[in-house]
């Protein structure tokens, strides 16, 4: 295949507008990039960067309420976008330019077949016929290791994984052979033992068609692996771009600095104490959904003041172990003991001391948070509920609270959670946790879904507040970096039955359990050769068979 | 030919093209659509004909004029956060309010408003109008003018009462359905079927038949017969509130089930059960005038604006208007309520664009 170098896309000065509050604000400002075929550019920053909306723009669209202002330049393969008639722009998307979005499952149509979603495209610009276009996707899912790949195409989108799926997604990009596809964020809701697949799958098709992408993310490891040249962006400007390398290795901007030094947020481990009652402890739990056993045997302590991270993909038990906890779920057999005693297994059951001592922060914020009121009646109300505080002394203790969380409260009292960011409303969650003053906290997957500068302050915060309450956390999540970070012992989970577990130092040392192996080595590294040294590794063909080693 | 008719095109004629010139397409196409529409007509129904197209189209260039003035008017008075909605809001939401206005104004200051009593015979059956009745009398001599007044606190305050109760107990027992869940859940869920399943101008007919006409068993009737539907509103909008991780939270604080109801599902929930509480209001009205029609809703002599419609009715074979003046009135705050929920459904779906 020849592989040409020649320039494809070419953006000058773009800047774009979204409308709020009956007013045009410029949401990019400015900004510049040119890209040959063949290069894979990466564009990171935090949420509210503008990555997607230049991704997206990148094809000449816009979302709604948004427009790309004039004197905005977007020339792809020597045709300017901006000036281009929509009829026009809509035959070049999916055949020229495609589009891989972040959910898979949320970007197929359930009704349909997933090859007939493939062939749509091809066959309405009518470049292959239906025939030829299925043996092209087939051939297409072959090369992205898809198992079966002569039938998997005839399933409906539900029916296959949500790693599967994202590649039937990169294939269907690729049904056209288009010269630029854009990738928004295509791993961040998979698991890291499934997004190596997914990565692997992409970078080799991306170099087999000598295509051009954009790699939109948040995770700096994952645009190492993809990337040729990684461009930094923040609240819609450039700070810098530099090759893979040269970035990784010499970043020069103090913003792209301090997203580096994310990763470097590290505690020291604390012992077990010896001699005393684990404050929460686990015993052989088994639970069900239903008739459906999704716990089997689970046991673990947690001592006071320590934190026990409980780790595993999507689907292993970790949150239904803390459903148990929380009397959410009675167990079908097995017990929690809080101090030595037994729980009741229901939380109806339980006294309103024993529900204030064990409290939850939830993932989604956003969910977690009622966004119909006030953050001080948020806050307030557990205080109000278990301690009884009124008037002033409800005001002062929810002041507190937010002090505690380093919130400024005279600015967050009165205001409601949707006028917050997601670190913010993050944070109002935890106050809330605290004001109920518990000896042990659940935090389930609080960070995953946050920027890791973010997420980082959150992990800083938790500490602080450990160190300052000697709280207890269960911690679960699926990210291995955060438990690094944060963990004093460790709980690995897979189909419901815990793996492995133990002190942190010991379990981030080999050797593992094949399982715990399997999950610490697909933590994509820094390292821009990571990837392909651990593929050789694993030997690229068994990836689909190791991610299912038992 | 007289001047009437060439006045007629050549104001359309040039409105037109002075909207072409200044490339304004919307306008173009309406006022030229109309100038060909006057063509036919004109042609088919003559001169009289053009007159009727004058006057509707003044009608509505005048109720869009009020609309428009009662609008900024509202942005004026309202507080910022509320004046900021106005704004935004179409012509239809601001016509709607207005009527909604000016029925409210006739039905609170009625007996100030009327010159005579709504049971007071002053002249004639069937009197024609005169200067001292606006809209002439009624079949036994009454002020129809009067009678109307009085009807909007009549008609219009039993069917608001009848909504309030019926959304009082129906969103409240939705909302505890959906919060509770289980056996609870499905029995109310059955009870509501079954009233649902009767039509509901036949249920009424016989409960009032079984209970007797008076203005509280209309109420509570009514109430009945229309609570199911904004119980089915309420779990199903409270369904999608309950799975949410902070009544999760809530409930492992401990909190009950009032608690959660009050402070946590019905603020998320308000958005459609207010739009829901304009339409039901409308047919709630409706089947008061039905049933006053009927002679089982409000009872005589008091003013109601659906036995009206039904006493007068005998005039139309006369060519008269009269019985068509309450059945307006009916209409116009019908479709003035539609006008402000429509508003208000948009507003609550998030549709901006």
């Amino acid at each position: 295949m020849s592989q040409d170098k020649s320039v494809l896309l070419k953006i000058k000065d773009l800047r774009i507008e979204g409308y709020s509050d009956e007013h045009w604000i410029e949401i990019v400002h400015g900004i510049d990039l040119t890209l040959h075929r063949g290069e894979v550019m990466g564009l990171i920053g935090e949420s509210g960067a503008g990555k997607s909306t230049i991704g997206l723009a990148a094809m000449g669209f816009t979302r709604d309420g948004c427009r790309i202002s004039k004197g905005s330049s977007i020339e792809f393969d020597g045709m300017e976008l901006t000036t281009t008639p929509a009829s026009d722009l809509q035959s070049l998307r999916g055949a020229r330019i495609a589009y891989v979005a972040q959910s898979a499952a949320a970007s197929f149509n359930p009704a349909h077949k997933i090859i007939d979603q493939h062939t749509e495209a091809p066959i309405q610009y009518r470049i292959q016929k239906r025939l030829e276009s299925q043996e092209d996707a087939m051939e297409l899912y072959e090369r992205l290791r898809l198992p079966n790949p002569r039938e998997i195409g005839f399933r409906y989108p539900h029916q296959v994984s949500g790693g599967q799926l994202q590649r039937a997604m990169t294939a269907m990009a690729m049904a056209c052979r288009p010269d630029l596809i854009i990738f928004d964020e295509p791993t961040t809701a998979l698991d890291v033992t499934t997004q190596i697949e997914v990565l692997s799958a992409i970078r080799d098709i991306v170099d087999q068609f000598n295509t051009a992408a954009i790699y939109i993310t948040h995770d700096l490891a994952v645009v190492a692996q993809m990337a040729n040249v990684i461009k930094v962006l923040l609240k819609g400007d450039e700070v810098e771009e530099a090759d893979t390398r040269t970035m990784l290795e010499n970043p020069k901007d103090d913003y792209t600095k301090s997203l580096w030094a994310v990763r470097d947020f590290k505690r020291d481990q604390k012992p077990r104490p010896v001699d005393t009652v684990p404050l929460v402890s686990v015993k052989n739990v088994d639970a069900a959904y239903g008739d459906t056993p999704v716990l089997h045997d689970v046991s673990f302590d947690i001592f006071a003041g320590m934190t026990v991270a409980v780790v595993g993909e999507s689907g292993s038990g970790k949150s239904t172990a803390a459903r148990c906890i929380t009397g959410l779920l009675p167990p079908t057999s097995g017990e929690i003991l809080f101090n030595g005693e037994a729980l009741p297994p229901d939380y109806r059951d339980r006294t309103k001391d024993q529900l204030r001592q064990a409290q939850m922060i939830y993932q989604m914020a956003d969910t977690a948070l009622n966004p119909k009121v006030k953050i001080s009646e948020i806050i307030g109300r557990p205080a109000q509920f278990y301690s009884g505080l009124k008037g002033p002394a409800l005001k002062n203790r929810v002041d507190e609270l937010l002090d505690l969380i380093e919130l400024e409260p005279a600015q967050y009292y009165h205001r409601y959670p949707p006028e917050l960011s997601g670190g913010q409303k993050q944070r109002i969650g935890i106050a809330r946790t605290l004001a109920a003053e518990p000896a042990f906290i659940i935090c389930d997957e609080v960070t995953s879904a946050l920027d890791q500068l973010v997420a980082e302050g959150i992990l800083r915060l938790l500490d602080k507040l450990q160190k300052e309450l000697n709280l207890s956390y269960m911690f679960i999540t699926h990210d291995l970096a955060t438990v690094r970070s944060i963990a004093d012992e460790v709980v690995v989970m897979q189909y419901g039955k815990v793996v492995e577990q133990g002190p942190k130092d010991v379990m981030f040392k080999p050797p593992h359990h094949a399982y715990t192996d399997l999950l610490l080595s697909s933590v994509p590294e820094m390292d821009p050769d990571w990837l392909t040294t651990l593929l050789e590794e694993r030997g690229v063909d068994n990836i689909g068979e190791a991610a299912k080693l038992k | 030919m007289n001047y009437f008719i060439i006045g007629f095109y050549a104001l359309l004629i040039g409105a037109s093209s002075l909207a072409a010139y200044y490339q304004k397409r919307t306008p173009f196409v309406l006022l030229f659509s109309l100038t060909l529409v006057s063509f036919v007509m004109g042609i088919v129904g003559g001169e009289s004909m053009l007159w009727a197209v004058t006057l509707l189209a003044g009608m509505i260039a005048f109720s869009a004029g009020v609309s428009y003035s009662f609008r900024e008017f509202l942005v004026l008075i309202l507080p910022r956060d509320l004046a900021k909605e106005m704004r935004t809001a179409p012509l239809t939401a601001g016509f709607g309010l207005f009527v909604i206005f000016t029925y409210a104004i006739s039905g609170i200051f009625a007996p100030i408003i009327a010159p005579f009593g709504e049971a007071e015979v002053i002249s004639s059956a069937f009197a024609p109008a005169d200067e001292n009745m606006l809209l002439g009398a009624d079949q036994l001599g009454r002020d129809m003018f009067s009678r109307i007044i009085y009807g909007a606190r009549n008609t219009v305050g039993l069917a608001l009462l009848a909504t309030i109760l019926a959304f009082a107990m129906g969103a409240t027992a939705g909302l505890y359905a959906a919060t509770k869940g289980g056996k609870l859940d499905q029995l109310l869920g059955r009870i509501v079927d079954v009233i649902m399943s009767i039509p509901s101008l036949i249920f009424s007919l016989l409960l009032l038949s079984i209970f007797g006409t008076n203005t509280a068993t209309l109420i509570i009737v009514i109430a009945i017969i229309y609570a199911p539907r904004v119980f089915r509103l309420a779990r199903s909008v409270g369904g999608n509130v309950v799975v949410m991780d902070y009544i999760e939270a809530a409930k492992l604080r401990g909190e009950g089930t009032w608690y959660l109801i009050r402070k946590e599902i019905l603020p998320n929930s308000s958005a459609p059960l207010i739009a829901e509480f304009g339409l039901e209001f409308c047919f709630v009205f409706l089947l008061v005038a039905g049933l006053s029609f009927l002679g089982l809703g409000i009872q005589p002599p008091t003013a109601d604006w659906g036995s009206m419609v039904r006493e007068n009715a005998t005039l139309i074979s006369f060519g008269e208007i009269t019985p068509l003046i309450p059945a307006g009135a009916i209409a116009l705050l019908t479709v003035a309520v539609n006008f402000v929920v429509d508003w208000m459904l948009y507003r609550s779906s998030g549709l901006k664009e």
